[in-house]
């Protein structure tokens, strides 16, 4: 009897251990916020572009993280895309005019924030909006650009050979 | 002339065996819903199974985790993108390495256990006794173990897919320092819940042809100690050529 209740035990243990498991993978795909607990306080960000941003992607000031972006919505008034991060409270020392960025990390890498300090003697405070923003480069726009301006060019080049054969 | 009909006769011995074999599985899934009714003789197997590979698949799992999360940082790091690290270890153990390396274990730990167990009834007649007693062997040892193991190995797969995830997320982030948050946000950006599916279906399926063939082998074993030892070492290694070759048609099926 002893017996076949360790068994039983040992029996349960598994499966729950082995549902726990599935429950675990399953839960991974819902986006699960990364919290820093209550030592933590929100900035608010407007972009035009915010690329492939996503939720829980770092925000760093001079290549250290300092918190993570919490919420991304987009903002039907503004038409922007609103982005709430949440920054630790011991990085709260942050100038009211310093502006945020979206930058890549690596050739394939996923986006993050990046803030650069600004020249304010006051400091941001919780729920505060950073106004001076500045969007994702997104590659298609960088390549055409690109491509106009070597077509601007070549045109220039054409038509002042143009003017050299008329002289 | 004569190596045609030798080779008439293998190609009838092959297809006769195969022909056991799917009766066999025949006989098990009439036995199957019946079984349920003895519970207590399911959960035994169901430990056998499961709950004493536990310690062997998580340690597995561990340590392929850790290797995958080395080699795909390696690999990644190349093209500036370790963040990606995350999504390439998790879809990597639960798409193919969770199931097919749970299977592989599954068969060399509780495969050859079933195997040998049943190999030994027949070589000491204890199954002949049962039959004197009508009880039906096939029912009465066969068909718990073979439910036994299917029940066990989505569980024990999905066990090692978690444990290696940690194994990963292990290496990756804690030693190789790749960022915590981006490593779960593009995960979670790239793993949809069909991902995790693909894997349970496999391992389900893994589960029927591994506990198959342990059951089928050990059944019908030659009674001696040699015969025994033979089925035991045929699990193995049929079960491993039947789950790497089942794994190509499953996701060329479900891709």
């Amino acid at each position: 009897m002893r017996q076949t209740r360790a068994i039983e035990l040992s029996t349960g243990l598994f499966a729950l251990l082995g549902f726990a498991a599935l429950f675990f993978l399953l839960t991974q795909i819902t986006n699960r916020e990364v919290r820093f607990g209550d030592s933590s306080y929100q900035l608010l960000a407007k972009f035009e572009n915010i690329g492939s941003l996503k939720v829980g992607a770092p925000v760093s000031m001079s290549g250290v993280t300092i918190g993570r972006v919490e919420k991304i919505e987009f903002d039907s008034t503004e038409y922007k895309a609103a982005v709430t991060l949440r920054i630790e409270t011991r990085y709260s020392r942050i100038p009211d005019d310093s502006d945020a960025s979206i930058f890549t990390a690596g050739l394939l890498g996923g986006q993050y924030i990046g803030i650069g300090p600004g020249g304010s003697e006051t400091y941001f405070k919780d729920k505060d909006q950073i106004h001076f923003t500045q969007s994702a480069i997104v590659l298609e726009n960088l390549i055409s650009k690109f491509l106009f301006s070597l077509a601007g060019k070549d045109k220039a080049q054409e038509s002042q050979g143009a003017e050299a054969k008329t002289e | 002339m004569e190596l045609l009909r030798e080779l008439w006769e293998a190609f009838r011995g092959a297809m006769v065996t195969i022909g056991d074999v799917v009766l066999f599985l025949g006989r098990l899934l009439a036995y199957t819903p019946a079984s349920f009714r003895r519970f207590g003789l399911i959960v035994h197997q169901i430990y056998n199974a499961g709950a004493l590979s536990l310690v062997i698949i998580m340690l597995c799992g561990l340590f392929v985790g850790m290797v995958l999360g080395l080699q795909g940082f390696d690999l990644l790091q190349r093209f500036g993108s370790e963040q990606s690290l995350g999504a390439a270890a998790a879809l990597g153990l639960l798409k193919e390495l969770g199931p097919v390396v749970t299977a592989l274990l599954f068969s060399g730990r509780a495969g050859t256990a079933l195997a040998s167990e049943i190999g030994l009834m027949r070589a000491t007649d204890q199954l002949s006794a049962m039959q004197m007693m009508a009880v039906d062997p096939v029912r009465r040892v066969c068909v718990p173990r073979f439910v036994g193991g299917i029940i066990a190995m989505p569980l024990l797969a999905a066990i090692f897919s978690a444990i290696g995830i940690y194994g990963a997320q292990l290496v990756g982030v804690q030693m190789m320092g790749v960022d915590s948050g981006q490593f779960w946000s593009q995960m979670r950006a790239s793993v949809e819940v069909r991902d995790v599916m693909e894997g349970v279906i496999k391992s389900c399926v893994f589960g029927v042809t591994c506990s198959l063939i342990a059951v089928y082998e050990g059944y019908n074993a030659i009674p001696t100690a040699e015969g025994v030892g033979r089925a035991t070492t045929r699990t193995v290694v049929i079960s491993a050529v039947v789950t790497l070759l089942l794994d190509y048609m499953l996701t060329a099926a479900l891709l």
